[in-house]
This record gives structure tokens, sequence and C-alpha cells, in this order.
């Protein structure tokens, strides 16, 4: 069955007109990327798909409930959101930012349990934070930030992640690291829905594809059928050279 | 949060053991001194009839009343803090304060008793949270960053209200309007209001604590955790405002309380609400008994201003702290 299933949707951008409507159903082990010029709304529709933000028509099912219908706590339970942006009004340290991916499995007047820190310090290892985790998060670089965001998520232990440029500000060795991360989660049985602007990493850990181009037109499916250069360079409008590595497409800027 | 939890007891339970003390000594200390044995004479029904009036009808009342407004004040501010996501929020920075100073000062002018004072401090409390919050919704709805400007522009507006009433006010009536401006507990008689106020909204913020940890990353990350991000904020908003308005009430607008007690707390304590919250509400306490107690003592038989003294202890403390923290 599908974990997440858009049937029909149309994103609500103001002062655009309706686009092509997207129907497609996100199933378990699944790693899409979502591919698109600046602006094209990949972010609006990340946070529709969160519920974050309502659609304009169509609707968007988890586990064949309507989000609408759904709690934001329910929807928290499976979901995790990765953001490209974070508001940091208070200073916090990197394990109680980690540990609140916990709140929604804990009731009002619960404290984090024994095992709720073992996922956040589970979650730090996995991101290499492990000497940070007493640090306050306004004092680390944007890379660090980036991890504790995905930390965040994993310890919110999701079956539906979405992703917004997860490799946002990441050295190489960590773009790499947490592609591998959330393609282990995939493994594990969950989904993986993310924006990305590195074609190459689409390329290399994305087995389906949704492009959005900026007219509103869209198309999606298996990734290899996807890659096509032809249709990469009009989605942003720029000359791509493909060169084969290893037996896989490389695309640079021609 | 591990590093926190273990500082959060013995920290509620010292500030709980001072806040007792500034209490205990504020009953104590003034005009006439009060041994404790008197103290405990009165307390268990005993004691001389001057000693018994002057704790029973005078003392205690004051003392009760400067705790509870301290620790409205806090809470409010906390609470203003983590909505507006804004470090400088304070209790009055909504305009609060000013509405009701306009009530107060205008009754004041007219020669009304303190019962009527304190009534039009009230709805003038009330009136500008209702315009603030009338403005900020706009056309689509209210986003802190709106609240915080309207709630601004309309302090400023009662900010020259104020001034054009003081100076048209006969000469005999100014002290008295500013003393209610700087914050002023000499006649603050009947505390129960405020407790009545003060232990339910204390209670109810304590299981929300850890949905402000998490309102505090921003209302996207706070929706994607599971929060329903207007409600809590409506629930905060109009808590803060209602603690902000019996506070005011209570004592005229003591400044500093609100906006630095949440402060010292986080520079000791970390940002963990579920402890500033409860921890706020006792050292502001603490902080306006004591300053209350000074206020009235340090120049007797001349009394203060209470806002002057919170200002006076609080602002060196506070950079102190700061400082200490870099």
């Amino acid at each position: 069955m599908a974990v997440l299933d858009i049937e029909n949707l149309i994103v609500d951008i103001p002062g655009r007109a309706d686009g092509e409507p997207l129907g497609l159903q996100v199933k378990s082990g699944q790693r899409w990327g979502v591919l698109g010029p600046n602006g094209a709304g990949k972010t609006s529709l990340l946070h529709t798909l969160a519920g974050l933000r309502p659609p304009r028509r169509g609707r968007v099912s988890l586990n064949g409930s309507p989000l609408a219908s759904l709690s934001r706590r329910d929807v928290a339970r499976q979901v995790a959101v990765v953001f490209q942006e974070r508001q940091d009004s208070f200073p916090a340290t990197v394990m109680e930012t980690v540990l609140i991916g916990r709140h929604p499995f804990l009731s009002a007047w619960q404290r984090e349990s024994a095992e709720d820190i073992r996922f956040a310090q589970e979650a730090l290892s996995a991101l290499s934070l492990n000497l940070l985790k007493d640090r306050l998060v306004s004092t680390l670089s944007g890379g660090e930030r980036q991890r504790v965001s995905i930390a965040t998520a994993l310890t919110q232990q999701p079956t539906i992640w979405l992703a917004d440029e997860p490799t946002n500000h990441l050295d190489l060795h960590h773009q790499v690291a947490v592609m591998e991360l959330l393609n282990q989660q995939a493994d594990n049985g969950a989904a993986v829905f993310m924006c990305l602007h590195d074609l190459n990493l689409a390329a290399r850990w994305c087995d389906h594809l949704l492009l959005l181009y900026p007219d509103g037109e869209l198309c999606f499916g298996p990734a290899p059928a996807m890659l096509v250069p032809e249709a990469l360079e009009r989605l942003y409008d720029q000359k791509l050279v493909v060169a084969q590595v290893n037996g896989a497409p490389v695309f640079v800027p021609g | 949060m591990p590093a926190s939890k273990q500082r959060a007891l013995p920290a509620l339970l010292g500030l709980t053991g001072l806040g007792l003390l500034a209490l205990l000594l504020s009953v104590a200390v003034g005009s006439v001194s009060i041994s404790l044995q008197d103290l405990w004479a009165v307390a268990t029904g005993g004691g001389s009839e001057l000693y018994r009036e002057l704790i029973v009808s005078l003392r205690a009342p004051r003392a009760l009343a400067a705790f509870s407004t301290g620790g409205l004040l806090a809470l409010a501010g906390a609470l203003m803090q983590v909505l507006l996501r804004n470090p400088l929020a304070d209790p009055y920075v909504l305009g609060i304060s000013g509405g009701a100073a306009v009530g107060a000062l205008g009754a004041m002018l007219i020669g009304s008793g303190l019962a009527l004072v304190s009534g039009s401090a009230f709805a003038g409390a009330l009136l500008s949270t209702l315009l603030v919050f009338g403005l900020a919704q706009g056309g689509g709805g209210w986003t802190p960053t709106r609240l915080l400007l309207t709630g601004v522009v309309v302090a400023a507006g009662w900010g020259a209200v104020i001034t054009f009433m003081l100076t048209m006010s006969p000469a005999d009536r100014l002290p008295g309007m500013l003393y209610w401006l700087m914050g002023d507990l000499s006649y603050a008689r009947a505390p129960y209001g405020a407790w009545l106020v003060l232990v339910p909204a204390v209670l109810l913020t304590l299981p929300l604590g850890r949905s402000l940890n998490v309102l505090a990353r921003g209302p996207l990350q706070a929706a994607a955790l599971g929060i329903a991000v207007k409600p809590l904020e409506w629930l905060v908003y109009i808590l803060a405002s209602l603690l902000t308005a019996v506070a005011v009430t209570t004592a005229g607008s003591v400044g500093f309380v609100g906006l630095i007690v949440p402060h010292m707390l986080r520079l000791l304590l970390g940002n963990d609400q579920r402890i500033i919250l409860p921890a706020s509400v006792l050292a502001g306490g603490t902080l306006l008994t004591v300053a209350d107690t000074l206020a009235r003592t340090v120049m007797a038989p001349e009394q203060l201003p209470v806002g002057v003294i919170t200002a006076l202890l609080g602002v060196p403390t506070f950079l102190f702290l700061l400082h200490r923290n870099r």
C-alpha cells in the first residue's frame, strides 16, 4: 500500500495559476527526489505533503487516512520534515534540540524516558554529532546545524521522510553520509521524499524522480527514465554535458 | 533534558526557600521590627494586638501582593518571549500596561477612589489587548511579528496619552500618578485576586512546557513536530495578557521583572520552559517581595516606588550574569 497517496494535488502558491495536477503514490522503501529550478514550488509541495499548508485542490493521504482528518500529532508520529530554514530564537544545546524529535510520542506530563534519550544518542552518533552534544546550536556551523536537523528527524523515527535539500551546507563527506543514511532508512522500510538541487546526488541515490517545471508542467517516474539530458536541460534552462563515471551518468553544466 | 533535568529540582526547591524567606523578611521588617518569636506567636493565634494588626492587615497582605505580582509579571514575560520568539519581549511590549495606565490615571484625574482606579486599570488593560489583537488580525491572520509591531505602536500611542494626562493633571495628584507608573504596592491590600489568577495559571502552564520548547523552534518546525500552533499561540497570548492585566491592576506598571527574571533564569538554568516557567514565578515573586521591602524601608518614613528598586536590583544582577556567561 502507498504510505503517501497524492491525488489531483494542486499546491497553493499565491499569485500562481494552477499547474498540472499531481497524482502519485509513494510506497515504503522508495526514494523519491524532486528536481526543479529555483521557485518551481519544491518546498511548497513538500510543506503541502506535510500538511503544513493546505492544498488549493486535491488530496493527500497518509497510510489511507486523508491528511486533513489527522491531528498534527498523528501526522508527526509518522512523518518527519527536514526544513531548509531554521529558527533559533533561544539558546538550546544540540542534545536538547535533537531530543525534541520525541515530542509527538510523549504526553503533556511525561518526561523523556531512557529509551527516548537512547534514540537521541543513536541519532547523534549516526550524524557524527557526539562531540557536539552539549554545544549550543547557535554556535555551530551551517553544516553542523543541518546535521542537527537531520538527527532531530531521525529521533522522530519516522516512516515517511520529507526532506528539503537535506544536503544543504554539507561537505562532500557528509553529503554522502546523509544520503547513505536516508538510503538505509528506505531499506528499513521508510519512504523518503526529498527535494534536491544536485542532479548527481539525485541520479545516484533516488529510485524515483519528480520533475517540476517552472510553468507548472510536471513529470515523474523511475529515475533512469527521468534522467534524460534533453528533459533536464529544459528543466533548468541550462546546457548539460553527460559523462559516464563507473557506468553511471554524471551531469555537468555545459 | 539531561543536563537541565538534574538542576531542575534543586533549583525549584532553592527558589521556593528563597521565596519563603523573602516573605518572612517582608513581614518582619519595617517601622516596627518584629522578632521571629513574635511572628510565631501571631501565626499561632497569640501575640500583642499591635503586632496582630500590623501583620494581618498591613504587612502580610502587602507581602503577598508583592509576591503574586512579581510571579504574574515574570510568568507573563516568559510566555510573551516564547510567543513572540523575541528575547526582548516583556509583559508590557504589547501595550497592556499603557492601556491600564491610561485607565488608572484617568480615574485618578477625576479623583476616584482606589477601587475605581483598579477597575479602570483592568478595563484599560483588556481594552488595549483587544485593540492590539484586533488590529494585528489585519487581512490574513496574525503572526508574532505583526502582533509585536502593532503592540509597540499602540504602546507608543498610550505613551502619548499618558504624557498628556500628566501635563494636564493638578500638581497634588502628580506624585500618586508617577508612583502608579513606576509601580507601587502601598495601596495593595487585597492580594487574593492576584493569587486566584496566579495559581491556576501556573498549573495550566506546567504541562505546556515541552510544547512551548517546541514552539520556540519556530511555527513550521513546531507544526511538523505535532503542535497545533495557532491554538497554542492563542492560549499563550490570552493567558499572558490576563496575567499582565491582573499584575498591573494590583501594583501599577512595575518594570524589569517581566523582562529580566526569565532571562536570568535562562542564563542559570538553560532554556527548558518546564523549569523556566515555574522558576520565573518563584524568582519573580521573590524579587518583587524583596524590592518592596526595600522600597518601604530604605528611606523610611518615605516610600519609594517599587519599580525603582526592581530596576536598581535587576539591572546590575542581569548584567553580571550576562557577563559571566561570555
